[in-house]
């Protein structure tokens, strides 16, 4: 038993890139607060130079990731809910502290995040049945399609959900086999960090996630134009410079997912539409003879 | 000209010509845009068409002004809340049946046609390029009233007016790629052809008038880049679909950004066309051929890298000199024509350009023994040899009838250098191993993978491209899925 005497240890809040923990290397941090304007801790604030670093580790990890089995990356996904779980309690703290939330709204939130991971862990092998298949083509070819990941894309989380919403927003990016560059709330970062906790103890890759705590205003700019970013999710972009951003994203012909009017209700069944934009399909054609 | 020219064999075989007769066509002086069922005047300068095999003048044809584009569009807008849009969707496919049978009625008039406005041999015209298009149209004229099964839930909503841009390669057949699923799918189109072929698709005009197809359902408005931008940008297209440069792709990207509307873009190229040293070298002979000469190499998905195995370098490159060799360049309108015109003198220097780019990096330039017509805008078959990755032929679309030849030792060798790109639409690869063509084929960024075979398309064939390529899917279940929002989005 603790002591009601005794002094907490403070969790310190780092980004999390290429599965480690590291700080910004700008050394920027800022204060995060409670809905009610308590101090809750100091998150890194991530730099242009973190963003980088980051894609640099979605790249590198994308082969092994997208070359696992679906089977291994619905075991996986199913590993992070299962690892959730057992964090349950912490996340419903964080998320009610940092949205304002009753005690049994945040527990509800938590419930539909971890239950997401299991949602999306069952659709990593029924896609390719789902999305591809064989194209009756007119002469002696066997013609089949597949669905397979874009590659690396970047993740403006949304601003007010900062577990499902986040949670809503990542898993479909690595259940399809892609890896993740994720700007989290900004305001709301601390879930974030702890659910990174969460993949780097339930074997997803070093580097298939990297969570940024920050301003996706200003890191929106270094993502949305980064060569090597392959596609890029602005849900949590702020709508003033989203048009910005698509328009920079243009310069590498990036598949983009456009910003929400308002953030949709994340408890929504979100059908396929958060894993098409984010494939793409891959057709093989070979003659068919003796 | 200062390509070397290396005299190859003697021809083998004297052709006599087999000249197509062009009587089955009759060209108007001069054409108007169609709009709302109509031909009417343009208020922009109209433009000439110049048959690429002789500078032959075919005509005069409209040039669509802002005004005339949003007329266009408003027309649209109007046949798709009006006629289109509430129509039964059975008979909607039944309109598209119509057209898929009219384009087959009139095959040989739109083949011959469509060789004249762009210099393409009659063979692939009438073997391909038509044939295809009427396909698209049967395809998708069958989804028309099974939409409540294309995967985005129960009763998936047309978007509604499509802007659509198509390029001067295959003017026909692209047509029929963005109008099939879209009229499929509900929605009505603002189509802009190429400017330097816009007559199959003002032919196509005169079809959708024979099929009945209600006003306004199908707008062709003719002009070069300015009239694509007015489609691209007018304020009420909820659809945009393009193809052809990633440059003009890209501007196209930033236009619509921010805006409502969606967008699938399919762009340039530059595929590799990887041979593996237990490969059956004449088939792949053919294929590499087929890869880079169909259709003077003004194909997207053109084989125009060829990555050969080290050891057996030699053996294909003589191969290939003999093959290329017997190939007839001339008359587009001749049955036995293999290559055909470059389709404008803008292409023409920009091929010439990248070729004395490439000669000039180092790479080894080789064109057989042809003679060339005195008229018209003509570049022989070509092959460079010992390219390196790093050049401009090995890395800029040329979009003509130039191979860049690169080698490789090992399988993953081939991979990296296949995918050193910043396109991925197409690739090719041969081989007599099945697990290895698998292998490579799921190692490729690539939209569209041939094995064994190259150039191939089909309307239930999804094809499209990985990175700057482009995005979204034309063919089969995905091509119609571009045009339709989900119930539940």
């Amino acid at each position: 038993m603790i002591g009601n005497d005794r002094l907490a240890v403070r969790k310190t809040y780092k980004l999390y890139v290429n599965g480690a923990f590291p700080r910004s290397e700008s050394g920027r941090t800022y204060e995060v607060t409670d809905a009610k304007g308590h101090f809750l801790a100091n998150a890194a604030r991530a730099s242009r130079k973190d963003a980088r670093d980051a894609v640099v580790a979605a790249r590198g990890a994308f082969a092994k990731w997208s070359g696992a089995t679906a089977y291994n990356r619905g075991q996986v996904l199913y590993r992070v809910a299962e690892v959730m779980e057992g964090r349950h309690a912490q996340f419903c703290e964080e998320v009610a502290a940092g949205e304002g939330l009753s005690a049994s709204k945040a527990r509800a939130a938590v419930d539909a995040a971890i239950d997401r991971w299991v949602w999306y862990a069952g659709w990593t092998d029924k896609l390719g049945a789902v999305l591809g298949g064989a194209n009756p083509v007119a002469g002696p070819y066997f013609d089949f399609s597949t669905p397979e990941p874009t590659g690396v894309v970047a993740v403006l989380a949304p601003q007010q959900s900062s577990l499902l919403g986040l949670v809503s927003v990542l898993a479909p990016v690595l259940a399809t086999g892609n890896t993740a560059v994720v700007v989290t709330s900004k305001d709301r970062p601390l879930p974030a960090v702890t659910l990174a906790e969460v993949l780097a103890t339930s074997d997803v890759p070093g580097g298939v996630v990297n969570l940024l705590t920050g301003d996706a205003e200003e890191l929106g700019t270094w993502l949305a134009e980064h060569a090597d970013v392959d596609g890029i999710d602005l849900t949590g972009a702020p709508l003033n410079r989203a048009m910005e951003f698509e328009r920079e994203a243009a310069g590498t012909i990036k598949r983009v997912v456009r910003p929400p009017a308002t953030e949709p209700d994340w408890t929504a069944d979100p059908g396929l539409t958060r894993m098409t934009p984010f494939l793409e399909t891959k057709t093989v054609w070979h003659p068919i003879g003796l | 000209m200062t390509a070397p020219t290396v005299p190859s064999q003697p021809s083998p075989f004297e052709y006599a010509p087999a000249p197509e007769s062009r009587s089955i066509v009759d060209i108007a002086p001069s054409y108007g845009l169609f709009i709302d069922g109509e031909f009417v005047d343009g208020t922009g300068e109209s433009f000439k068409t110049v048959n690429p095999a002789t500078e032959e003048v075919l005509t005069e044809v409209a040039s669509g002004s802002d005004a005339d584009v949003d007329r266009a569009v408003r027309a649209a807008r109007r046949a798709f809340e009006k006629t289109w849009g509430p129509m039964r969707p059975a008979d909607r496919g039944k309109y598209l049946f119509r057209i898929a049978r009219l384009l087959q009625e009139r095959a040989r008039e739109f083949a011959v046609l469509e060789s004249l406005d762009n210099g393409k041999p009659i063979r692939e015209s009438r073997d391909v390029d038509v044939p295809l298009a009427a396909a698209h149209f049967f395809y998708y004229a069958g989804w028309a009233d099974k939409l409540d099964h294309v995967g985005l839930g129960t009763r998936p909503r047309p978007l509604g007016v499509a802007g659509q841009v198509i390029p001067w390669n295959f003017p026909l057949l692209m047509l029929a790629w963005k109008v099939a699923p879209a009229l499929a799918a509900g929605n009505t189109v603002v189509l802009k052809p190429a400017e330097t072929t816009p007559l199959t698709a003002l032919l196509f005009a005169e079809v959708c008038r024979q099929a009945d197809l209600p006003a306004g359902v199908v707008n062709i408005v003719t002009g070069a880049g300015e009239t694509g931008r007015a489609v691209v940008e007018h304020d009420d297209v909820d659809k945009v679909a393009f193809t052809g440069s990633t440059d003009v792709g890209r501007s196209i990207a930033r236009a619509v950004a921010g805006t409502r509307k969606k967008l699938t873009l399919e762009l340039g190229g530059k595929a590799a066309n990887i041979v593996f040293d237990d490969a059956p070298i004449d088939q792949a002979v053919e294929g590499i051929v087929q890869g880079i000469f169909f259709n003077q190499g003004h194909v997207c998905c053109a084989g125009s890298r060829l990555l050969v195995q080290e050891s057996i370098h030699d053996e294909v490159i003589a191969s290939l000199q003999r093959r290329i060799g017997t190939l007839r360049v001339g008359d587009p309108l001749d049955k036995n024509t293999d290559i055909g015109a470059i389709n404008s003198a803008e292409q023409l220097a920009r091929i010439r350009e990248l070729s004395d780019i490439g000669e000039a990096e180092g790479a080894q330039r080789w064109q057989p023994a042809c003679e060339l017509p005195d008229r018209g805008f003509w570049y022989p078959p070509t092959i460079f040899t010992d390219v390196s990755p790093a050049h401009r032929i090995a890395r800029d679309e040329i979009f003509g009838p130039v191979l860049s030849v690169l080698t490789f030792r090992t399988p993953d060798e081939a991979v990296a250098k296949a995918n050193n790109t910043t396109y991925g639409l197409s690739a090719g690869i041969w081989s007599e191993k099945g697990s290895r063509i698998l292998k490579i084929a799921d190692q490729l960024r690539a939209g569209v993978v041939w094995a064994n075979t190259f150039n191939k398309f089909d309307p239930t064939s999804p094809f499209g491209g990985y990175k700057q390529s482009g995005y979204g899917r034309e063919g089969g279940r995905h091509g119609l899925a571009a045009y339709l929002e989900g119930a539940e989005q």
